[in-house]
């Protein structure tokens, strides 16, 4: 056997980086929203809690994890505790294909700021995102009550319906790419435009489905207070509550960075080969612009949050499967008919 | 061992103990998640095959979408102990009647079966590049056709969702 050390180290350190990121991320994404919220409604925000408030998610964390534990005498023991591992688990499994960045060098090794760049990329990530609903849906039941079942239950068929929407917009972007691999998708817009230049309806059909499958107002269904008393994790307390609400802000994150990758050009910014700078600078810069592109997602989430009002449930099921599946196909066809077209 | 041998016999195990699971245990919601776990640890011998593709696909098809729905059916039918009917006796007969038939076809078949070891050519056949190319030029028909199928099908979906 012969194994490369320094590949072993240096891919666990990617990935706890990468994991530290999230986790980070998504601490002061709930900072943001409330700012964010503050702002909107024309308000203060947190603001005790350290300069402009900055240690409250410590404190909200803190508060999460001191709080006391109550599993329900009649609910699956076991499941109650699997729902929102499961729900973590699977926020945090995704990062691994986005490309964060192009490769360092250092100390003759070239070190590529993606954990694994497998050539099914978009695929993995698709097979992740529908794996989510299982946590919900196992919390939701393994609680035993009627208003967190019908949540997961709502939850379930709202992912599994706007799923369809997103892979065929996916398939639209495949089309144009020609590649499965992230990496290579970021490449190319870094020589070329952004795809979302030849794909705005792609990546307006993508956006919707994003919001739907993170459960984002206005398709935040499975936690309607006033319908169902608060949703799936009604029964959670303590930090089991907090990890579900930790991975809603998780799979914000990812799929701003997969949006920003996707249709934004990722880690490109304009004119970076043009600049004459050192190869590792040109990277961190790029990892800025990346970031730079993800807050601007996470500020929109947080904005259209605070501004669209819920949708009902008829509605939301109409607008999924009567109008956003009829769209992504006929954006199929128009790009298919493009690349047939340019080819021809 | 080399670390190959060793991550199959552990996915092998896991995914025997697994599949056992899915038949021995009392609580149907426990079952599926067995089948789950199951199709993971094909998914993993898949990618041991070097066939990327396949093991993603069997995890967005089976464990992704199908098992979604059947887990969605047994949350809905909330069987548990209490409710569930009593099996009758000569059910359980012909049950294990008609397994141990299968089980003595199916030793019967395989007995006498030669396993000509695997020819080892490219280990790339699985990759996704590869195995578009065979489809679209070798299968390009009955790709088209089933490919049709499941347009169809979404189709009527929308068709059945639109109807009031």
């Amino acid at each position: 056997m012969n194994i490369d050390w320094f590949f072993i180290i240096e891919k666990i350190a990617l990935i706890s980086g990468v994991l530290a990121l999230s986790l980070g991320v998504a601490m002061y994404s709930t900072w943001g929203e409330r700012k964010v919220a503050a702002i909107i409604q024309d308000r203060r925000g947190p603001n005790r809690a350290g300069f402009m408030g900055l240690l409250q998610p410590l404190a909200d964390g803190g508060k999460l994890f001191f709080k006391e534990e109550i599993i329900p005498t009649l609910s699956h023991r076991f499941l109650f505790i699997l729902g929102p591992s499961l729900a973590m688990l699977v926020a945090c499994m995704t990062s691994a294909v986005i490309p964060w960045g192009d490769t360092l060098t250092i100390g003759g090794r070239q070190v590529s700021l993606q954990v694994a760049d497998i050539n099914i990329g978009i695929l993995y990530i698709f097979g992740v995102v529908s794996l989510g609903v299982y946590g919900i849906m196992l919390g939701g039941w393994a609680s035993n009550n009627k208003y967190s079942l019908l949540a997961s239950i709502r939850a379930a068929s709202q992912i599994i319906s706007y799923e369809l929407a997103m892979g065929l917009s996916l398939i639209a972007l495949l089309m144009l790419t020609g590649s499965l691999s992230l990496k290579d998708i970021v490449e190319q817009q870094r020589h070329s435009y952004w795809n979302v230049v030849y794909q705005p309806l792609g990546f307006i059909i993508f956006l919707i489905c994003a919001f739907a499958e993170c459960n984002r107002t206005p398709f935040d269904l499975p936690e309607a207070e006033n319908e169902l008393n608060g949703g799936y994790h009604l029964e959670y307390s303590s930090m089991k509550l907090g990890f579900y609400l930790f991975a809603e802000y998780i799979n914000m994150f990812i799929s701003s960075a997969l949006m920003a990758s996707m249709y934004f050009g990722g880690y490109s910014f304009p004119f970076m080969d043009s600049l004459g700078l050192d190869a590792n600078l040109i990277t961190i810069l790029g990892f800025v612009a990346l970031f730079i592109k993800i807050i601007c997602f996470l500020f929109l989430f947080m904005w259209v949050r605070w501004t669209i009002p819920r949708f009902r449930y008829d509605q939301l099921m109409r607008l999924g499967w009567n109008i956003m599946i009829p769209i992504a196909i006929v954006n199929m066809l128009l790009t298919g008919a493009w690349i047939l077209y340019k080819q021809g | 061992m080399n670390t190959q041998q060793v991550i199959f016999l552990v996915l092998s195990a896991i995914s025997l103990a697994s599949a056992m699971g899915v038949i021995l245990s009392k609580n149907p919601v426990t079952s599926v998640l067995c089948l789950i776990l199951t199709f993971f640890t094909i998914a993993g011998h898949y990618v041991m095959l070097n066939a990327q593709f396949l093991a993603v696909v069997h995890i967005i098809v089976y464990a992704g979408a199908i098992m979604v729905l059947f887990l969605f059916v047994i949350m809905l039918m909330n069987l548990n102990a209490d409710v569930e009917p009593q099996k009758r006796n000569w059910l359980k007969y012909a049950g294990a009647i008609s397994g141990g038939t299968l089980l003595v076809i199916l030793v019967a078949a395989l007995r006498d079966a030669s396993m000509p070891s695997l020819q080892s050519g490219s280990s790339d056949i699985g990759l996704i590049a590869n195995l578009g190319k065979t489809l679209f030029h070798q299968y390009v028909v009955p790709f088209e056709i089933s490919s049709v199928l499941f347009l169809s099908a979404m189709v009527g979906a929308v068709v059945i969702g639109k109807k009031e």
